[in-house]
């Protein structure tokens, strides 16, 4: 049990980290791209953009907290 | 005999360039986070790999590659991103610089004795990293050597060109591997947090079926991308912090 819990805790760190929106952020933007390439419509540029968004505003929110 | 010739380079070539996207892994895993379980990770990848290709054989072409793409990429993503982020706020001076060696070394201290152990003890991050760039760059190369040697009927020549290109590439990892140890380690964390979250956003793209205008040569838009965000950020959270600093502090 305390095996399965580590396994899990263990992924869930890997995944998620110190910031789950970061996570969620990623997840929305990986279903828009397939969406978009799924409609004829070229999305390369979004998962970069949205990685960009992703990173400033968790580094920005981590600093706006510690300030 | 040149269809030989051609057969031999463009295996080299394709199968050079998947090794160093795997190098470029291990590489910046083993040096940030040690040797031990990346490496253990990379023999099992190559063991995972063996079995599935002699299983397998010709039928490897038949693996949904852009799954496979799509899982290795997020994860990777994911996992980049969160390096990325701690370097970014250590390197701007929101995060102590050497928090995680003090972690470990408290860890170690209320362990007691356990110095050892703590030695020993697997680090599964490096593990899975190294294992996931391994398995998928090694199951590209499998795809490499059979799409060019089975369609040429010259699938002996194929799998020489692909040892060779890993044979090669592998030597050049040894050589850079110690100036990589000297660099600074904040620096070479966010060094890896930008390259793991670029693989990631290339291969992850693509597996959501992303194609990237100029193909492979793209990857090198993507880290400059993502390394010029950085450090924007990196330099953005600094001027911030030093405008927030009482002006005594300052003085």
């Amino acid at each position: 049990m305390s095996y399965l819990r580590s396994f899990g805790r263990f992924w869930w760190n890997f995944i998620v980290g110190d910031d789950w929106r970061v996570a969620a952020g990623l997840a929305g933007a990986f279903a828009l791209t397939w969406l978009l390439e799924d409609n004829g419509v070229a999305a390369w540029w979004l998962l970069p953009l949205a990685v960009a968004a992703l990173l400033a505003g968790s580094v920005w929110g981590e600093a706006g907290g510690s300030n | 005999m040149s269809s030989n010739v051609l057969t031999f380079l463009a295996t080299f070539i394709a199968s050079a360039v998947e090794a160093v996207e795997a190098l470029t892994i291990v590489l910046a895993v083993g040096v940030v986070r040690g040797w031990r379980s990346t490496l253990i990770g990379v023999g099992v990848a190559s063991l995972v790999l063996a079995m599935i290709v002699a299983a397998l054989g010709p039928a490897l072409q038949h693996i949904p590659i852009g799954t496979l793409r799509f899982v290795v990429g997020a994860l990777l993503l994911a996992f980049g991103l969160q390096w990325l982020r701690k370097a970014i706020l250590r390197a701007s001076g929101y995060k102590p610089l050497h928090d995680e060696a003090e972690a470990f070394s408290r860890e170690r201290e209320q362990a007691g004795s356990a110095a050892v152990a703590g030695s020993a003890r697997m680090d599964w991050y490096s593990f899975t990293v190294a294992f996931k760039g391994v398995l998928l760059e090694g199951l590209e190369v499998a795809f490499i050597v059979v799409s060019f040697g089975a369609t040429q009927g010259r699938l002996g020549l194929a799998v020489a060109a692909a040892v060779a290109a890993g044979v090669l590439v592998v030597v050049a990892g040894l050589v850079v591997r110690g100036p990589l140890e000297r660099v600074p380690e904040n620096t070479l964390k966010f060094a890896v947090g930008v390259m793991l979250s670029s693989f990631g956003i290339f291969w992850g793209g693509e597996g959501a079926g992303v194609e990237w205008p100029g193909g492979d040569v793209a990857i090198l838009g993507v880290v400059a991308f993502v390394g010029l965000v950085s450090f924007v950020l990196t330099r953005a959270l600094r001027r911030r912090r030093l405008a927030l600093q009482p002006a005594v502090v300052r003085g």
